[in-house]
């Protein structure tokens, strides 16, 4: 009678793991939304020499449409007050002295808009840009 | 079941392309400081508001320029630092647009000058 002990199976039965790992990887890679940057409508010019960005980190954006709207660090700056990006872009070169100003800028505008925002920068020891392009394929 | 997971995953691995930032970059002149050179080594680009450039005052086509850049670039040689010694500067009209100042940028970087220097429109 005591010999016929009856020996649960213990442990947990892992022919189905890959599975639910697969699963779970599934469902992550369906649900995740990789984040879109949003700002005003615009189309950058196209250009041969268009060079890949090293970091991400140090970067600073200004967005300006043709009619002259400029968004710094997607804060809003009027045509009137235009001190506000050297000041805006200062404290971000504080923080970080190896920033690079990246200009997202219009084909459509005009230049006096891009010195003045170029001015700016000049004021603000923000040196150091880069001009937002599209590859531009083939020779031409 | 296994391998169509992993042929799956690989295929999204492939395709996915992260959203890159490009452009061309770009060094701004720092205020104050202004350095005597010698004359020889400018080469003045102006584009004036309707999109025309002109080269040492000649007007000239986009694929002119790049070669007269070109052959200048050679005629003034390397500097120490193995960098054309040429300093090219563009100047642009306050109505000029930029599509065609982009334009003009990337025909003088394609044409081997790296240093561009940006001169202030003048105030009208």
């Amino acid at each position: 009678m005591f010999q016929k002990k009856t020996r649960a199976e213990s442990g947990i039965p892992t022919a189905s793991l890959p599975d639910i790992i697969f699963l779970l990887l599934f469902f992550f890679m369906v649900t995740t939304v990789i984040k879109k940057t949003q700002g005003i409508p615009l189309v950058t010019p196209a250009a041969v020499q268009t060079k890949k960005i090293e970091s991400k980190r140090h970067l600073a954006y200004i967005w300006a449409d043709e009619k002259g709207t400029i968004t710094v660090e997607d804060k809003l700056v009027s045509t009137s007050h235009l001190g506000q990006i050297s000041k805006i872009i200062r404290e971000r070169l504080d923080e970080d002295n190896r920033l690079i100003v990246s200009l997202k800028i219009d084909k459509r505008a005009n230049m006096g808009l891009v010195t003045d925002i170029q001015e700016q920068l000049r004021d603000a020891y923000a040196i150091r840009i880069n001009y937002a392009t599209r590859f531009k394929g083939g020779g031409g | 079941m296994a391998d169509i997971a992993f042929l799956l995953l690989i295929f999204f691995l492939v395709t996915t392309t992260m959203d890159m930032d490009k452009g061309i970059p770009m060094i701004l002149p720092e205020r104050g400081g202004e350095v005597k050179i010698n004359p020889k080594n400018i080469a003045k680009v102006l584009i004036n508001a309707s999109g025309d450039v002109l080269f040492d005052g000649e007007v000239v086509l986009d694929q002119e320029l790049k070669e007269l850049l070109r052959t200048r670039i050679k005629e003034r040689g390397l500097d120490a630092d193995l960098k054309p010694k040429l300093i090219v500067s563009i100047k642009t009209d306050r109505e000029t647009e930029y599509d065609r100042y982009i334009t003009i940028l990337d025909i003088v970087k394609d044409a081997g000058a790296t240093k561009i220097s940006i001169a202030e429109p003048d105030k009208d």
